[in-house]
């Protein structure tokens, strides 16, 4: 420390209150005034976008969300966001159907395990948050989208496809870009921070109470149903709301896969098109004149306010979990591992 | 009813031993104490017993603990199997807080059994009574275990213990946590379980070990010290350091 | 009493452990499934990725349609770096100020207030991001650029680094605060002296994951930069960027450029995959050391 550099420490001379005293309050009003820039950022960004979508909500009204039709062309404009919001519901519902049993099953072994398999296990999933989503978009389509359209689509056109029902969901052309393939690549995508929310939430169950099931005779699965899966329920919850939010905005490798045409129908392996996806892929054409740019940053506000109201939510479940288990900063230890995989 | 011997137990947390060729004889029928000062690895000890310490992470144990006439760490034993015969009670009251008092106290019979629910109840029943719970909780069976008094969950924690019917009690420090009155409670309980149960107790308080059991062991730096009848120990020790610590003049 | 019934052997049925089994299975089935994509898409990457790289490779801008494999894609490296270092250039102080005013002054609602603001920013899905910036930079500036670029990226880097170094400032010992304000030192110096210094590596650790981050994204820079063929360092104009490149190699119908959206990837995976290792090795050297 140069402290003893500093001239005002020799011995006799009056430290510079005054001057130190200004400097601290500028020092600590300026920090103020950039953390409340965060705040700012925020309110402009959520004004900003709501003002640039106003003039379609206001002519649209609630018809925006319900529209099938969406047309920029002057003269027959009109602006229907359904096949979007279908296209997004659709791929983040499958991402997080498969990707949430996968994601439950790791944090519980990364809970469980032990020895030197379990840091290099978590590391790996951290590493897979790392993966930029072009990366991700490029490998979906050129080796996953051609794997799938000739084996796997095929198979379960053949298989679950003849299902009544449930069967519609697997029928069609299994050639092309389809809703499917963007599912599977936004569960791979979302599997690391709904382990690392998860696995923060299941670590802070008591030792204890593992302990009170172990001792009176349960088995390892015995014990995660009766001891750890109680109290770590919420938080899972939690998690996936998490996990969901970030499959909803997923951009570019939705919109690499997807085939971005926005229709409604029941099958899965039909093209499709998702809030995000169809913003990147007609920016370029929204000029200022008519609505078009205007329906595009409402289909911004839409997300934004669904994403908004998600991490509003998981922050409820994650607390509940740590409200129940009282204590001991474990919120803290959730944030840190959510900050690991954004 | 059975007793338990440890012989030349040994037991590190990660490269840290805690305890040293341990040696001790858990007769049957009778309670045995285990003092010390904190950290001299009694809890340890007694966690041994049940295979609970090589949950810990980086925990390791050798030596043997014979119970029933199988080592408890023999290549084919398995630890839930012991876990089930050895009960134990813990520091801290740790009733499973998303189930009811009677869940509680028949959340380790119902595993792995299918058992009817006018038969759990009455399981349930006869291990609150011999918890000596029963007359408080009768109608709060439904209430969540935690919403019971420090003692009241303690003696709920006991019960569950002996819901399974187990053979041998561990109980680690139990009142530790409780006031007085509780604390009282649970030493007069010790007491009636001793008929029934061999009984092994981790205690801080001489005064307590004096009091409940009929052999104490004094342990110091995870090696024992001396093992002899609770009389002896507390009126003519052999060793000094025994003498010092039950007359308060260590640690 | 209990005994009175006479003791039930109890032991563990075949079906227990069955089940106890089948559940570890399971974990490490699970595990196993996570794991594949990652070994898959590292191994793709490179082996695909290897074909790519050349001399022209990192020195030239795209070629002609005649024989397009003879460019290369300098100008998406200039422009990255361009862009993400005019973004880590504008977050990095905002959110260094930003943690300190957290962990060392904030109190109260207000500072929670700021928290939680923060974690919803991190939340925000990154093409918002991008469409605030060209809503409210690239259409008022009548031009895609590289500082708009730069800003939406601002916008996903501020909070990651805020939080991100708050919680690092957080680990420095309370003690050490209090013995240098003993001496009489004031706060901020306490702070840029003390407090920064001891955090060092942490707050080093943060900034590189927020520009890992910065360095993938690609939605947002899509609606700002836009992309560019050719070399550009004015951060007016519109520029180009690897994940850019890559998104757009990948989509051609010209297939030898698809080979070079596989060569942006494997640079592009290699960068942000250093970074982020690095930062983990460097965290957990700090947490030791700290500790």
């Amino acid at each position: 420390m140069s402290a003893d550099r500093d001239p005002s420490w020799h011995a006799g001379v009056p430290p510079p209150r005054r001057h130190s005293r200004l400097a601290d309050r500028l020092f600590s009003g300026w920090s103020a005034v950039i953390g409340f820039g965060l705040i700012l950022l925020l309110l402009a960004l959520l004004l900003e976008l709501t003002a640039g979508g106003w003039r379609t909500f206001s002519r649209f009204g609630f018809g925006f969300l319900i529209g099938r039709n969406w047309n920029p062309v002057r003269g027959r404009e009109s602006f229907g966001a359904l096949p979007f919001v279908f296209g997004t519901l659709v791929t983040s519902a499958l991402a997080v159907l498969l990707a949430v049993p996968v994601a439950v099953g790791l944090a519980l072994l990364l809970n469980e395990v032990r020895g030197a398999i379990r840091n290099p296990l978590a590391s790996f999933v951290d590493l897979l948050a790392a993966i930029p989503s072009v990366v991700y978009g490029l490998w979906g389509l050129f080796v996953l989208k051609p794997m799938f359209d000739r084996h796997l689509e095929p198979f379960l056109t053949s298989t679950i496809g003849k299902v009544p029902i449930v069967g519609a969901l697997f029928q069609g052309n299994p050639n092309g870009p389809d809703l499917f393939t963007a599912g599977v690549i936004l569960a791979i995508m979302i599997v690391p921070i709904v382990t690392a929310v998860s696995r923060e939430v299941i670590a802070v169950v008591p030792r204890d109470l593992r302990e009170a099931a172990l001792a009176v005779g349960a088995t390892r699965y015995e014990t995660i149903r009766m001891a750890v899966l109680p109290y770590a329920r919420s938080g899972i919850v939690g998690a996936t709301m998490l996990g969901l939010g970030r499959a909803l905005g997923e951009t570019i490798a939705v919109s690499m896969v997807v085939g971005n045409r926005p229709q409604v129908g029941t099958s899965l392996f039909q093209a499709g098109a998702t809030i995000p996806s169809w913003i990147a892929s007609s920016f370029r054409e929204a000029t200022s004149v008519g609505l078009h740019r205007s329906a595009l940053l409402a289909l911004a506000v839409v997300l934004v306010g669904v994403a908004l109201l998600l991490a509003f939510l998981s922050r409820l479940f994650v607390s509940r979990t740590e409200r129940l288990v009282a204590g001991q900063g474990a919120g803290g230890a959730v944030e840190t591992e959510m900050l690991k995989v954004t | 009813m059975r007793g338990v011997e440890v012989g030349g137990l040994s037991a590190w947390f990660g490269s840290k031993q805690v305890l040293h060729h341990v040696n001790l004889v858990a007769e049957t029928g009778k309670v045995t104490a285990i003092i010390g000062p904190s950290g001299c690895g009694k809890s340890t000890l007694i966690r041994c017993m049940n295979r609970l310490h090589e949950e810990v992470r980086g925990a390791r144990v050798e030596g043997k603990v014979l119970f029933d006439g199988i080592d408890l760490y023999g290549p084919g034993t398995d630890p839930v199997e012991v876990r089930r015969r050895i009960g134990m009670v813990f520091q801290r009251p740790n009733p499973f807080p998303t189930m009811s008092v009677l869940d509680n106290a028949v959340a380790g019979l119902r595993l792995g059994v299918k058992l009817s629910k006018v038969e759990l109840r009455e399981r349930g029943e006869r291990a609150l009574r011999a918890a000596g719970l029963w007359d408080e909780v009768k109608d709060r069976l439904g209430e969540p275990g935690a919403k019971l008094s420090g003692g009241q969950q303690q003696r709920l924690c006991i019960a569950r213990a002996l819901a399974v019917e187990p053979e041998v009690l561990l109980m680690d420090e139990p009142a530790s946590a409780l006031d007085p009155a509780s604390t009282l409670r649970i030493e007069e309980l010790i007491g009636e379980l001793k008929d029934d149960y061999t009984v092994v107790i981790v205690t801080h308080n001489m005064q307590q070990a004096a009091r409940v059991s009929d052999f104490t062991l004094f342990m110091l730096y995870g090696e024992v010290v001396e093992f002899a009848p609770t009389q002896k120990i507390f009126t003519r020790p052999d060793d000094q350091r025994t003498e010092d610590y039950v007359t308060g003049r260590f640690g | 009493m209990i005994v009175a019934e006479g003791r039930a052997r109890p032991w563990v049925s075949g079906a227990r452990k069955w089940q106890d089994r089948g559940f570890t299975i399971f974990m490490w089935a699970c595990a196993t499934v996570a794991m594949v994509p990652l070994v898959l898409i590292t191994l793709y990457v490179a082996t695909r990725g290897y074909h790519a790289l050349s001399i022209n490779f990192f020195t030239k801008e795209p070629a002609g349609p005649l024989d397009p494999t003879a460019g290369g894609i300098l100008q998406s490296f200039i422009g990255s770096a361009l862009i993400v270092g005019m973004a880590t250039m504008f977050s990095v102080p905002l959110g260094v100020f930003a943690a300190v005013y957290l962990s060392e002054y904030g109190r109260g609602w207000f500072a929670s207030a700021m928290r939680l603001i923060a974690e919803v920013l991190l939340s925000t899905p990154s093409i918002v991001a991008g469409a605030f910036i060209w809503s409210v930079v690239v259409v008022a500036m009548g031009s895609f650029s590289a500082v708009a670029g730069a800003l939406s990226l601002t916008v996903l880097m501020w909070p990651v680094i805020a939080r991100a170094t708050e919680e690092v400032l957080r680990l420095v010992p309370q003690d050490l605060r209090e013995g240098a304000l003993a001496l009489g030192l004031p706060r901020w110096k306490v702070i840029l002296r003390v407090v920064v210094p001891t955090a060092g590596a942490g707050t080093i650790t943060s900034i590189m994951l927020a520009v890992a981050r910065g360095l993938g994204e690609t939605a947002p820079i899509l609606l700002t930069a836009l992309g560019n063929d050719f070399i550009n360092t004015n951060p007016l104009q519109p520029t180009d960027a690897v994940p850019l490149r890559i998104y757009d190699y990948a989509r051609t119908s010209v297939e030898p450029l698809h080979v070079f959206a596989w060569g942006g990837a494997l640079i592009l995976l290699a960068a942000v995959l250093v970074l982020s290792i690095a930062a983990r090795v460097l965290s957990t050297r700090q947490q030791k050391r700290i500790a």
